[in-house]
């Protein structure tokens, strides 16, 4: 079980998150931006950081990357994708997600634990999780405010595709609490907060964002 | 202009220079004809002013700063020591760390979000510098009085940058300092400091060695900001008034650091480099003088092939420039295409603009015209050396004559009341407001972080090695008595690291000082420097390197004397930290060290506007049996918790606490007005299960240190001598502070 971990320029998270994937019993293998080349992994996750240094907007560099282009047609197909944080940004600038992901309403960056319940366990990167999940990860961004016009939000939630909300107060602005969300085949996740800063009680908060990792494995290997 | 070669230099000695401007005095100019037997060109003079600057020559504080060489402690630790751009301590299994704090103040003040991200970038270099990976950051910050209008202007500005900056570049900030006092009203304090870990045969050095060997330029293009930075912004004291110097404060891209630090690893860990020196204050002027330097001298620079975001700049404008994220490598000829290749991969700018040659000479070329010919020490070392006359201030004998009269509170009402107002205070309130604006778990190694007594991070996770830090200073105690005040910051620093566990190894500085031409404040500086030395002579603590920054006034007003100093430890095994609270209910809570009257200097002296007495003694000999039982303790599993006292005393250590995991205490004290409020060094509060009493009773045995139980953890509150303080309350207090100052 291959996991692909790709390192844009400015990427932050990469090793944490291939940290993150060799834990849950994965292979994590290091794919580069700038390679049209997926290297034969069976998913891939698009790690949290500053890619092209937020320049234009968070993510609307990176979308342009060669290995991008795969992924979409990867993800086309039915692959497995995980963005965080950045990487949940390069999504939605590459269409494979909707809404945007804004200034943080208090226009500081945010470094904090945060609580998020998992409302949908049904996602590739969710099924270890129980519906209705409470976890703690941290939360790290200075533009993690999930907008989208009323419609997509409607369809967003009838078709229960917000895979994780924020519990309690409002950390960013984001509609409806929304930390996560889904596209409409389940295959491609994105989230703001950081699953691979909470693998352990070391150095993290908790080890409950291991999940999401545990729960790619396992869907895989059915 | 015409271009001022040296050719034109010769033949016309007597033309006027603007070296006054420059920053220069007339005997140093008359020093530079001297040493090149005519007058500088233009460009010459452009590095010798920028290099002999305060900032860059240490020409007032080089005399004193001896003293880290000559009372240095025997440790075997020391890899590289000062001199180098940061000193490298082996931490054992083949690990070397490298750690350094650097003050970024003045740039600070006029552009607070740049001047902070700026500081950030260059420790950073600094730290690359060494070939080692970056692998966390730190900050000490401080501020006029909290309410004033321009503390509300800078402060938010520098935490942005700090955060800006650092996030960026994916470096946790794994902890410091913020505290106020009016003395910095116009000269907030920004030192950041960065540790770096490599391998000890990865050691890089600044020297440009092996004729022929090529100078490569790489990172950002050369840019118009920053251009006198160093001489005009950090070596002149702002006056009350003043013309803008916006446009010489450096503006930083962290995106190319973070490209350029990736790129720079994969160049050190492919070995393509003989020597590297990264460009900070003076430029380029800096880098190929300290190369040459480092190496027998001679090297050749064709200064037009430097790439430019400007091109109307000057030769004289691109040897100043401090155009940000740029390093300069000395790469032998058959490694550069290599070197090219791996530049190419992460979009880094690179050119090859000269190289190494067997002369002892730095000679640069523009347009093939020669515009620099200079022995390259004579620039970058053989500075003017200023002993600059010392006298103790008048207001020493004034106040420390004087007997510190506070109100102390013995009530129930009076304690509650002194506790959630030291709660509050904005120098010990809770400073979520804003580490929360900086990632601390980026890299997935932090183990401890702001609000614990010091960072730590893990740098092998197959064994669990791992590092601390903490920095300390105490600027109150400093103003009373800089000597005392120094070796007291080095006990608290060295303190903070042993709580979690880890050994002490080494120190960083960064001296924070007025005016170094006024002789009060140069005796600060000199007491400090005394002080210092000898406490890390006596705690046997190698002096790795620092900073000194002058000229931290406004008009005639100095800063208080603010000598920032960070320990470095090791820890074996990082999973075995003692924590700073507990978590559970139960445990007994010891005080280790003795408590006297000590008030002086103390927060809740400067609460009360009282600036009077006479600091404690600092024992440093205690002092080190306390860090020893600390470690034994640890070792041997008997504390639950361990928390450092200093500021605000009992009273604020026990807030942090019992907020620090929401558990409560229940406390009785003797003389407690005192015992609460006391700042009295060497002190810790343990929390231990009722089962290891006997253990460490014998601990303070072993180590002759004062050992008094002074409650038990558990509840809802924080209850002292039957006062009782909800935890919500106190939770309310500490953690409003912030929020209302600065929204």
């Amino acid at each position: 079980m291959r996991v692909g971990v790709i390192t844009f320029p400015g990427t932050l998270d990469d090793r944490d998150a291939a940290r993150a994937v060799n834990l849950s019993g994965a292979q994590a293998v290091s794919l580069w931006h700038a390679e049209a080349d997926l290297k034969a992994v069976d998913a891939v996750i698009l790690p949290g950081g500053f890619s092209y240094g937020d320049y234009l907007r968070c993510g609307a560099i990176s979308r342009f990357a060669p290995v991008m282009e795969l992924v979409i047609e990867a993800a086309g197909k039915g692959m497995p994708v995980l963005g965080i944080c950045n990487g949940f940004q390069v999504l939605c600038e590459s269409h494979l997600l909707p809404g945007a992901l804004t200034r943080n309403s208090d226009l500081h960056f945010l470094c904090r634990d945060v609580e998020i319940e998992i409302t949908n366990n049904e996602t590739v990167w969710t099924t270890s999780f129980t519906q209705g999940e409470k976890i703690t990860i941290p939360l790290k961004n200075g533009e993690g405010s999930f907008q989208c016009d009323d419609e997509t939000l409607a369809q967003l939630e009838d078709q229960g595709r917000v895979i994780a909300r924020y519990v309690g107060n409002n950390p960013n602005g984001s509609r409806n609490l929304i930390a996560g969300i889904t596209n409409e085949r389940g295959n491609v996740v994105g989230l703001m907060p950081h699953p691979e800063h909470a693998i352990n009680e070391l150095t993290g908060p908790s080890a409950q964002g291991l999940g999401f990792f545990t729960s790619i494995l396992q869907a895989m290997v059915k | 202009m015409a271009l001022d070669t040296v050719a034109l230099a010769k033949a016309s000695p007597e033309s006027e220079q603007p070296f006054a401007e420059l920053g220069l005095k007339p005997d140093e100019y008359a020093r530079i004809k001297e040493i090149l037997g005519r007058r500088p060109t233009s460009s010459e003079l452009a590095m010798y002013s920028v290099m002999w600057s305060e900032h860059c020559s240490y020409k007032s504080s080089k005399v004193h700063l001896k003293q880290f060489g000559d009372k240095a402690p025997q440790s075997d630790a020391l890899l590289v020591g000062i001199g180098e751009n940061a000193g490298v301590v082996d931490v054992g299994q083949g690990y070397a760390v490298t750690f350094k704090i650097e003050s970024h103040n003045h740039p600070s003040f006029v552009e607070p979000y740049q001047g902070a991200a700026t500081g950030v970038g260059g420790i950073v270099r600094d730290i690359l510098t060494m070939g080692a990976r970056p692998v966390a950051i730190m900050d000490s910050l401080r501020f006029g009085p909290p309410d004033a209008p321009d503390t509300r202007r800078v402060l938010p500005g520098i935490v942005a940058g700090v955060g800006g900056y650092g996030n960026c570049l994916g470096l946790p900030n794994i902890g410091g300092e913020v505290s106020f006092d009016s003395s910095y009203a116009g000269n907030p304090l920004v030192n950041a400091l960065c540790v770096g870990v490599m391998k000890h045969a990865d050691i890089k050095l600044a020297k440009a060695a092996g004729a022929g060997n090529l100078v490569v330029l790489f990172g950002a293009k050369t840019g118009g900001d920053g251009i006198g930075g160093v001489s005009v912004l950090a070596s002149e004291t702002f006056g009350t008034s003043g013309a803008t110097k916006r446009p010489s404060v450096q503006v930083g891209d962290p995106f190319v650091e973070k490209t350029l630090i990736e790129c720079s690893l994969e160049i050190f860990a492919e070995d393509l480099v003989v020597g590297i020196q990264d460009l900070g204050g003076a430029g380029l002027s800096c880098a190929t003088s300290e190369l040459a330097s480092g190496g027998s001298g001679g090297m050749k620079v064709a200064l037009d092939r430097v790439p430019l975001r400007d091109l109307s700049l000057s030769p004289e404008e691109i040897l100043m420039s401090e155009s940000q994220e740029r390093m300069c490598a000395i790469v032998e000829p058959e490694k550069l295409p290599r070197f090219l290749e791996i530049c190419a991969k992460w979009d880094v700018t690179v050119t090859a603009i000269g190289e190494v040659t067997d002369g002892e000479r730095l000679e640069i070329t523009w347009n093939g015209e020669l515009i620099v010919d200079v022995p390259p020490r004579t620039v970058a070392h053989d500075g003017p050396v200023y002993n600059r006359p010392i006298a103790q201030p008048a207001y020493i004998g004034e106040i420390n004559s004087k007997r510190v009269d506070l109100p102390i509170p013995s009530n129930g009402e009076q304690i509650k009341a002194a506790v959630l107002k030291l709660a509050a205070a904005p120098n010990l309130a809770d400073k979520s407001w804003v580490t929360s604006q900086y990632d601390k778990y980026v890299q997935g190694n932090t183990i401890q972080s702001h609000p614990d007594d010091s960072g730590m991070v893990r740098i092998d996770e197959k064994t669990h090695l791992g590092v601390a830090i903490s920095t300390d200073a105490n600027a109150n105690w400093s103003y009373l008595n800089p000597y005392q005040g120094a070796k007291l910051a080095l006990a608290e620093a060295a303190r903070n690291i042993a709580t979690a566990g880890a050994r002490p190894l080494a120190v960083t500085n960064c001296l924070n000082f007025g005016s170094p031409e006024d002789p009060g404040v140069m005796w600060q500086f000199a007491e400090t420097v005394r002080g210092l030395a000898d406490g890390c002579l006596e705690m046997g603590l190698p002096v790795t390197g620092g900073n000194v920054s002058f000229y931290n006034q406004t008009g005639s007003v100095a800063i208080l004397p603010t000598p920032v100093i960070g320990v470095l430890g090791v820890i074996q095994d990082v999973r075995t930290r003692t924590p700073m609270s507990f978590k559970t209910s139960g445990l007994d809570l010891y005080l280790l060290g003795d408590t006297y009257e000590d008030l002086a200097g103390s927060e809740w002296a400067f609460l009360h506007g009282v600036r009077v007495g006479q600091t404690p003694k600092a024992d440093l000999a205690r002092e080190m049996r306390l860090i020893e039982l600390l470690l034994d303790g640890h070792k041997n599993a008997i504390f639950s918790a361990a928390h450092d006292l200093s500021q605000g005393g009992l009273s604020a250590g026990l807030t942090e606490m019992v907020l620090r995991y929401g558990v409560g205490a229940v406390i009785t004290l003797e003389n407690v007005g005192v015992a609460l409020l006391s700042e009295s060094p060497g002190r810790v509060i343990t929390a231990i299960d009722p089962s290891m009493s006997q253990a460490v009773e014998a601990l303070a045995v072993k180590y002759a240190i004062t050992l008094t139980k002074i409650g038990s953890s558990g509840g809802e509150s924080l209850i002292i001598n039957g006062c009782d303080i909800s935890l919500d309350e106190l939770r309310t207090a500490h953690t409003s502070t912030f929020p209302a100052l600065f929204g």
